[in-house]
């Protein structure tokens, strides 16, 4: 990894990649520039009017030439097209075991919260060669989480979730922006993204003053806003059981499914009229406005942690021995969902 | 009966009648086309002082020149102004206006009354828009993002957005009247395929006004019924989603961008041909290639949401598109450059910048596609590296095809010449004063360096004070030709009716023409651009001057 003027420093598996693409651009566009420029000077000097040079029966075009330089363009932007696509569609591909982070962008500050408990403002500790999933939402207006060193942003967006996969390489100190304007502080809205050996990540999590992980407060929150009254085993109002149901696919009234990922419990409970489950009425009021951005991701990683289909997040978290998975959950009455989270049963 | 003649100046369409009622209620396209020049003149150095200002804010990293709040509006202002105001109607209404007519044979535009009412309602729309700025400014970015712009921004949202629509009308009215014009009033002879390079261009971007106009229209109507009435289209606590804004606007924007490029190729092709003495090469493949843009242009928009929540096989479709029309673009370069070839150049002013528009926009359009590159987008959208890029086109290319287009037809327009020695200098301070403010900005942007930040890391600085050293330089480029230009209404020389030997039915009638534009209606009978330049039919009143 060399650092090269002008460039910023290369701090994530895909920055390399990006930085050989560019230097590629560059070569083609000098190459084109400087015959044109070349070209232009040339003919300029030759012809200039009042010197003598041979300008019998100018040509007024030819299809072949005009064909030919086409073609020639016409293969190198599809050379270069293909090569920036491939490495943009392998910058969304999932990675198998990604250690899942959190990510709220408001006026004019970034929230991050960790799995297992820690908050942080404007700061985000990783840990170095790991798989990293930033799952954003923004409580106002639409952000751009931006991390030069990384070559990546992507928008953060009021109403959804977005993703962000990156794996660092590099530890260090790097630049968090944001660049999408957001209002009067938007050049305020900057962060510093801390790389660090998996094994001082480690003491820093283990250090904070937080050691609830987020499903538990999730979890109390469940209970708090009586969603367990309608949604646990058992309750006397019908409502789709949440056990196993993340990363499944959930069938919907009047055909269909969907893939019950975050941004599917978010609109769940913010618009629950708009996918109704199959077979059940819709009758659950909407928590628009009632629950902030916040609240709504401890909710999302308590449904999370009732396991599911794609729970390898969870299990990849607790493989760095942390206790993110094992609180498992209360309403875990059911022998078969506890099996399928993959972890003991509550004590 | 001849000794009067002699004594009484020739009658043309700037002497006919010097009352203010005259201006104001003309239907000549030329005098239009001149009412067209002074608002936009104004319009530029208003859009000029707020760039002036952010770029001397942006000297130091901390914020101490303005406020966060005035920094916003004042890029706000610099965009909405120079976009709307300034580079849309720059070339298509002021010298397609003057010239369309003139290059096809024809007495004016095929609606006279529908051209001065465009006038009015481009003069309405930027009155209210600069009424809002005045008042309390606008803060949004010239984007007008949702949801800030329709649920938090406290800024004149909704004055500036009626401005905005205005103005789109004017825009409507000039595509149409030239779609109508090129289609229905050529002289007899005029075939489509003698058509001036210039004419083919505005009647690309004619296709845009008329096609894309309306959705801006449609979409602006969303923002202030949304602030308004609180629809909720845009906003997701409504259930509404803020990224359709971004497709709605970039659908009408990106091609926008097309519509301030498209007639500055014109210009070029024009200015090169003039200056070679030399039919253009090519001419057929110039002229498909102003179509292929325009049409290509539409299916673009998606390039601005590359990370912005669109689907990644759709980003990987637009971002292939956008490939393709660089094709078109490339075509027009290479063709002006053999134009060249075997050519009898000479570098008068115009052809300087018109040389200097090849340069910025071989630049701007590269560096279009590194940004159409998906993986390097996503690293520098949203940067200085964007900025840059897009001012190469909107401002290297478009600014200098108008200057080019200006002092070209200046004679022609004003009938006297402008001082050449100044001319040329104002062509160098342009060139050398633009590449110091935006070359800059493409460094900065690869490092990381977000727009529309008034406050940045310390290690930006030098790179930001090399580039506000450029704006002032620009700054002086700009005011010269202004300053010389009102100099030469009193003080240049007389203009000939062709005072560079171009071929072009503008220039077989006198400078400044009369107002009826040709006394008999011409018969074309030439290709376009054929070299050496016909004849001028003497006239007693021409030889006298």
């Amino acid at each position: 990894m060399v650092d090269l003027p002008f460039f910023a420093p290369q701090a994530s598996t895909i920055a390399g990649q990006v930085d050989l693409l560019l230097l590629a651009l560059i070569g083609l566009s000098s190459v084109f520039t400087l015959i044109v420029v070349a070209l232009i000077a040339y003919f300029g000097i030759k012809y200039r009017r009042g010197r003598a040079a041979d300008r019998s029966q100018p040509p007024i075009g030819n299809v072949k030439l005009e064909l030919s330089w086409m073609a020639g363009l016409l293969v190198l932007a599809v050379g270069t097209f293909t090569w920036a696509s491939l490495i943009y569609l392998r910058s969304f591909n999932p990675p198998d075991k990604s250690l899942d982070i959190y990510v709220i962008g408001k006026q004019w500050m970034w929230k991050f919260q960790h799995q297992e408990g820690p908050r942080e403002i404007d700061t985000l500790h990783v840990p170095v060669n790991r798989p990293v999933r930033l799952i954003m939402t923004s409580q106002d207006v639409i952000h751009s989480l931006y991390i030069p060193a990384f070559r990546l942003k992507y928008d953060v967006i009021p109403g959804r979730y977005t993703n962000l996969y990156f794996e660092a390489n590099q530890t260090g100190e790097y630049h968090i922006f944001c660049t999408e304007y957001c209002g009067t502080n938007h050049s305020q809205m900057r962060g510093t993204v801390i790389v660090m050996e998996p094994r001082d990540y480690q003491n820093w999590l283990s250090g904070s003053t937080v050691s609830a992980p987020l499903s538990q407060a999730g979890q109390d929150l469940f209970t708090q806003l009586g969603c367990s009254s309608c949604h646990a085993a058992g309750a006397s109002v019908r409502a789709p059981s949440l056990v196993a149901l993340f990363g499944s696919q959930a069938p919907l009234e009047g055909g269909g499914s969907v893939t019950a990922d975050e941004s599917y419990i978010r609109e769940s409970i913010f618009f629950p009229q708009k996918k109704i489950v199959a077979g059940y009425d819709p009758i659950m009021p909407t928590y628009e406005g009632r629950i902030t951005e916040e609240q709504m991701l401890q909710l999302v990683a308590y449904i999370k942690s009732l396991g599911g289909g794609a729970s390898q997040a969870a299990e990849g978290s607790s493989q760095t021995g942390t206790q993110v998975s094992t609180e498992s959950p209360a309403l875990t009455e059911t022998p078969d969902a506890a099996e399928s989270a993959g972890t003991p049963t509550q004590p | 009966m001849r000794a009067l003649a002699l004594d009484r100046p020739r009658e043309n369409y700037l002497n006919i009648n010097y009352s203010l009622k005259s201006w104001l209620l003309t239907t000549d396209h030329k005098r239009i086309a001149v009412l067209y020049m002074i608002s936009i003149t104004l319009f530029f150095f208003i859009g000029g002082i707020a760039a002036v200002l952010f770029r001397w804010e942006l000297l130091t990293p901390q914020a101490d020149v303005v406020q966060a709040d005035t920094y916003n509006k004042l890029f706000t202002i610099h965009g909405v102004i120079m976009v709307w105001f300034f580079l849309i109607p720059s070339i298509p209404s002021v010298l397609g206006n003057f010239l369309i007519p003139l290059m096809i044979g024809a007495k004016d535009l095929a609606f006279p009354r529908l051209n001065l009412a465009s006038w009015y309602v481009y003069i309405i729309g930027g009155l209210f828009t600069f009424l809002a700025i005045i008042t309390g400014g606008v803060d949004t970015g010239w984007t007008f993002y949702t949801p800030y712009s329709s649920s938090f921004s406290n800024s004149a949202v909704v004055a500036t957005i009626v401005g905005v629509f205005i103005t789109g009308f004017s825009s409507i009215f000039t595509g149409l009247n030239f779609i109508v014009t090129i289609h229905r009033m050529r002289a007899p002879g005029m075939s489509w395929s003698r058509l001036p390079l210039f004419v083919w261009a505005h009647y690309a971007t004619s296709l845009i006004l008329v096609l894309a106009t309306p959705v801006l229209a449609i979409t602006l109507t969303l923002i202030g019924l949304e602030k308004l009435v609180g629809i909720g289209i845009f906003d997701p606590a409504r259930g509404g989603d803020p990224v359709l804004f971004e497709h709605l606007f970039w659908f009408y924007s990106h091609p926008a961008v097309y519509i301030m490029i498209l007639p500055g190729m014109g210009v070029v092709s024009e200015i090169i041909s003039a200056f070679s003495r030399r039919r253009i090469f090519g001419y057929t493949f110039v002229a498909v290639a102003s179509l292929a843009i325009a049409i290509i242009g539409f299916l673009v928009w998606g390039h601005h949401i590359f990370v912005g929540g669109q689907s990644p096989y759709a980003s990987v479709v637009f971002s292939g598109l956008s490939f393709l029309v660089a094709i078109p673009s490339a075509i027009k370069v290479f063709n002006w450059t053999a134009t060249l070839y075997k050519g009898s150049i000479s570098f008068d002013t115009p052809m300087l910048y018109a040389l200097g528009f090849i340069w910025l926009f071989t630049i701007g359009g590269l560096t279009g596609l590194f940004v159409a590159s998906l993986a390097f987008d996503v690293h520098v959208h949203d940067t200085y590296f964007v900025v840059a890029h897009f001012h190469y086109i909107m401002v290297g290319s478009a600014v200098m095809a108008y200057l080019g287009a200006m002092h070209y037809w200046w004679p022609k327009i004003s009938g006297r010449m402008y001082p050449e020695g100044w001319g040329k200098i104002s062509a160098a301070l342009i060139f050398f004063g633009f590449n110091l403010t935006f070359f800059p900005q493409f460094i900065l942007g690869n490092l990381g360096m977000p727009r529309r930040y008034q406050t940045y890391p310390a290690e930006f600085q030098v790179l930001n004070v090399m580039s506000t050293a450029g704006a002032s330089i620009l700054a002086v480029g700009y005011l010269l030709p202004l300053i010389y230009f009102l100099w030469s209404l009193r003080s240049g020389k007389p203009a000939p009716a062709n005072p560079w030997g171009a071929s072009g039915l503008e220039w077989q009638v006198e400078s400044p023409p009369p107002p009826e534009n040709f006394e008999e209606l011409p018969v074309v009978t030439q290709e376009a651009y054929t070299y050496p330049a016909p004849a001028l039919a003497p006239s007693p009143e021409a030889a006298n001057v």
